[in-house]
C-alpha cells in the first residue's frame, strides 16, 4: 500500500509540474474559453434571452450552471491527452517496465483533472459571483455543485483515456473530440432551458447527462434546496450508472494497452 | 560452455492481429555480456525485446529474465531490469532530475536513496551540469544520455537498449559505445537491438540475426565470420558494361574456386574458398569476355557479408539523422 501510495503521488506531481511549465497553454486553453462563455455570452444574451423563459434573475446567472457543466466537460474529454502524447512519445511504455501498479497511471490521471477542474469550478462561480449570482444554496451548496462535477468527470475522462489507448494517430482523437464536445453542449439544458427547445432537441438533449448535471446545478444556484435536493438525488443516480458504464467500457481499452 | 545464463528465450513467437512479428525464437543471453539482435527495421528484434521487458505478451513459448518468466513474474522482472526506449521517450517540460525523481519513485525507492543514484547515474553519463534544465532544451545526445541515465537509476542486473544510438551524430553514438562498455565492464548483462552491422560488430560479444521474425544464426561476431570461411571478392564495372553482368555471372558460376555470387548495384559480390585461388580465374574469365573492371578488391568476410549469407539480401541500413539540439 505505501507503494501503491508512492507511485501515485509521483506520477499525479509530474502532472502538476508539466502544468506548472505551461502556464500559458492552461490558461489560453481551459480557463479562458469557459470564462469568455460566462462574461460575454452571459453579458451578450442579457437582452435577448427572455426571463420568463429562462426563469432566472439574469441570463448570466442561467448561464453559470451550463458554464460550469461545460468546464467538466471540456476538462474530461481533454483528460486523456496527456495520455495519448505519452503514449506516442513512448513514455508511456517506460512508465510500464517499471514494477507499477497499472491503476496507479490512470488514477494519477483521474485525480490530477478531478482536481484542476474543482479549481476551476470554483474560478467560474467567483467570477459569476462578481456579476451578481449568489447561490442560493451557499458554501454547502458549492460543495455539492463541486461533487456533481467529479462525479460527472470521472466518466468523461475514462472515456478520454480510453480513446487515448485505443486510437491509431492523435489527428483521430482530437476529431472524435471536436465531434463529441460540441453537440453535447447544444444537445443540453446549457444554454437554453429543455422547455424552451425545439422538441426534437429536447428529446435528445434528455439522453444527454450533461442535462442531468445542469440540471442539479442550476436550482442549487438559482433557487434553493427545496427545489434542488430531488433533482441532485435523481443525477448522482444516472452519475453512478454513467461513471460504472464508462469505467466498464474504458477498463477493456486499459488492459488492451497495458497488458 | 559452463555460463551463468542470464535470459533463456525459447520457442517465443507473437502474432499481432494476424500479423507474425516473430516466430520460434529460441536464444540464450550469458551473465555479463553484450548481446545484440541484429535485423533491419521490421525484422521482430523490437517486439522481442518488448516481451523481454514485459511489455508486450507472447502468444507462443516463453522467456525468463535471470529465472522469473517474463509473462507471470512481471513484477518481479521490472524491478530487475532496466530500459532504454528507442524513441526520445522524454517529456519535454519536466527536467532531467525530475525523470530521474519519478522514476524513483516508481522503483519504490526511499528518497535518500534515490537522490544518491541520481548523482551517480549523471555523473556517470556525463550530464550532471544539465540536470536541471528543462528536456526540451537537450539536445538528441543528451536526450540518450538521460534515457541511459533513467535506464539504469533502478541498478538493474539486465539492461535492455533499443536501438541506442539511432538517429545520433558520429560522436555521441562512439560516446554511447563507450558507456556500454563501461557498463559491461561494471558486470551488468546488456540486451541490446540495432540495425547498424558496425555497432552489432564493435559493441556485442555475441549477436543473433533476426530477419523476417526468426533467428537465422546466433554466435560471437568473431565465429560467425570464420563461419562463412574463404574471401570476398567484390567486382566493379562501368555503367556501359552492367547489361553485360548476366553473361559474366553464368561464366563465373562454373568455376569451382566460386561458392556463391550476389549480384549488386554495379557490378558482384562473389564468395571464394581462397582469393588466391580465385583471382587469377576470376580476372581471366574478365578478360576472356572482354568486360573492363572498373574496380576490384577482395576481403576477409565482414559481418555484412555474414548477414548476407544467412538472409539472402544486405541489411537496409539507414544511416544516422543528426537531431536539430
Amino acid at each position: 500500500m505505501p507503494e501503491y501510495l508512492q507511485e501515485i503521488t509521483a506520477l499525479t506531481m509530474r502532472w502538476v509540474r508539466r502544468l506548472s511549465r505551461e502556464k500559458f497553454s492552461m490558461l489560453f486553453t481551459l480557463v479562458q474559453p469557459m470564462l469568455f462563455w460566462l462574461i460575454f455570452f452571459g453579458n451578450l444574451f442579457q437582452r435577448a434571452a427572455d426571463a420568463q423563459v429562462v426563469q432566472a434573475p439574469s441570463y448570466i446567472s442561467f448561464l453559470a450552471a451550463g458554464v460550469v457543466v461545460m468546464t467538466v466537460l471540456n476538462n474530461g474529454l481533454a483528460g486523456g491527452v496527456d495520455l495519448l502524447f505519452d503514449k506516442e512519445n513512448g513514455f508511456l511504455e517506460r512508465l510500464m517496465a517499471t514494477p507499477i501498479r497499472r491503476t496507479s497511471i490512470v488514477l494519477s490521471r483521474f485525480l490530477f483533472v478531478m482536481t484542476i477542474t474543482s479549481l476551476q469550478v470554483l474560478v467560474i462561480l467567483g467570477v459569476a459571483f462578481l456579476f451578481g449570482v449568489r447561490p442560493a444554496t451557499g458554501l454547502a451548496g458549492v460543495a455539492v455543485i463541486l461533487f456533481i462535477g467529479l462525479l460527472f468527470g470521472v466518466g468523461l475522462t475514462a472515456i478520454s483515456m480510453a480513446l487515448a489507448f485505443s486510437v491509431k494517430s492523435h489527428g483521430d482523437f482530437f476529431s472524435v473530440l471536436g465531434f463529441l464536445s460540441l453537440p453535447m453542449i447544444f444537445l443540453s439544458s446549457a444554454l437554453v432551458p429543455l422547455a424552451a427547445m425545439p422538441t426534437w432537441m429536447s428529446v435528445l438533449a434528455r439522453f444527454n447527462p450533461m442535462t442531468w448535471a445542469i440540471d442539479a446545478v442550476r436550482p442549487l444556484i438559482l433557487s434553493g434546496w427545496a427545489d434542488a435536493l430531488p433533482r441532485v438525488g435523481l443525477v448522482v443516480m444516472i452519475m453512478v450508472a454513467f461513471d460504472a458504464l464508462c469505467l466498464y467500457g474504458s477498463a477493456r481499452a486499459f488492459r488492451r494497452a497495458m497488458g | 560452455m559452463d555460463r551463468a545464463v542470464t535470459i533463456e528465450v525459447s520457442k517465443l513467437g507473437k502474432v499481432y492481429d494476424g500479423l507474425t512479428a516473430i516466430t520460434d525464437l529460441s536464444f540464450q543471453v550469458f551473465a555479463g555480456e553484450v548481446f545484440g539482435l541484429l535485423g533491419p527495421n521490421g525484422a521482430g528484434k523490437s517486439t522481442t525485446l518488448r516481451i523481454l521487458i514485459t511489455v508486450v505478451r507472447p502468444t507462443a513459448g516463453h522467456a525468463t529474465v535471470l529465472g522469473h518468466d517474463v509473462t507471470t513474474e512481471t513484477d518481479r522482472v521490472r524491478s530487475l531490469i532496466g530500459y532504454v526506449p528507442q524513441e526520445r521517450a522524454i517529456d519535454r517540460f519536466l527536467t532531467g532530475r525530475e525523470h530521474l525523481l519519478l522514476l524513483g519513485a516508481l522503483y519504490h525507492l526511499p528518497k535518500h536513496e534515490t537522490i544518491r543514484r541520481i548523482e551517480e547515474v549523471l555523473k556517470l553519463v556525463d550530464l550532471e551540469a544539465q540536470a536541471d534544465r528543462l528536456a526540451r532544451t537537450y539536445s538528441g545526445g543528451m536526450k540518450r544520455k538521460l534515457d541511459i541515465a533513467c535506464g539504469l537509476l533502478p541498478n538493474p542486473r539486465v539492461l535492455f537498449l533499443d536501438e541506442p544510438t539511432l538517429g545520433l551524430d558520429v560522436q555521441s553514438r562512439l560516446r554511447i559505445w563507450d558507456y556500454v562498455r563501461g557498463l559491461r565492464a561494471r558486470g551488468i548483462t546488456i540486451v541490446m537491438t540495432t540495425n547498424y552491422l558496425d555497432e552489432a560488430d564493435q559493441l556485442c560479444d555475441r549477436l543473433a540475426i533476426i530477419d523476417g521474425g526468426r533467428i537465422k544464426t546466433i554466435g560471437s561476431p568473431t565465429e560467425l565470420k570464420a563461419a562463412l570461411g574463404g574471401d570476398v571478392v567484390s567486382l566493379t564495372v562501368g555503367a556501359a558494361e552492367i547489361p553485360r553482368l548476366t553473361t559474366l555471372a553464368s561464366a563465373l558460376k562454373g568455376l569451382p574456386a566460386i561458392r556463391a555470387i550476389r549480384p549488386t548495384a554495379s557490378g558482384m559480390e562473389l564468395r571464394v574458398e581462397s582469393s588466391e585461388k580465385a583471382l587469377p580465374a576470376v580476372l581471366e574469365t574478365v578478360s576472356r569476355l572482354a568486360i573492363r573492371l572498373e574496380f576490384i578488391e577482395y576481403h576477409r568476410p565482414r559481418l555484412e557479408d555474414v548477414f548476407v549469407a544467412h538472409t539472402g539480401h544486405a541489411i537496409r541500413e539507414e544511416f544516422p539523422k543528426t537531431e536539430e539540439p
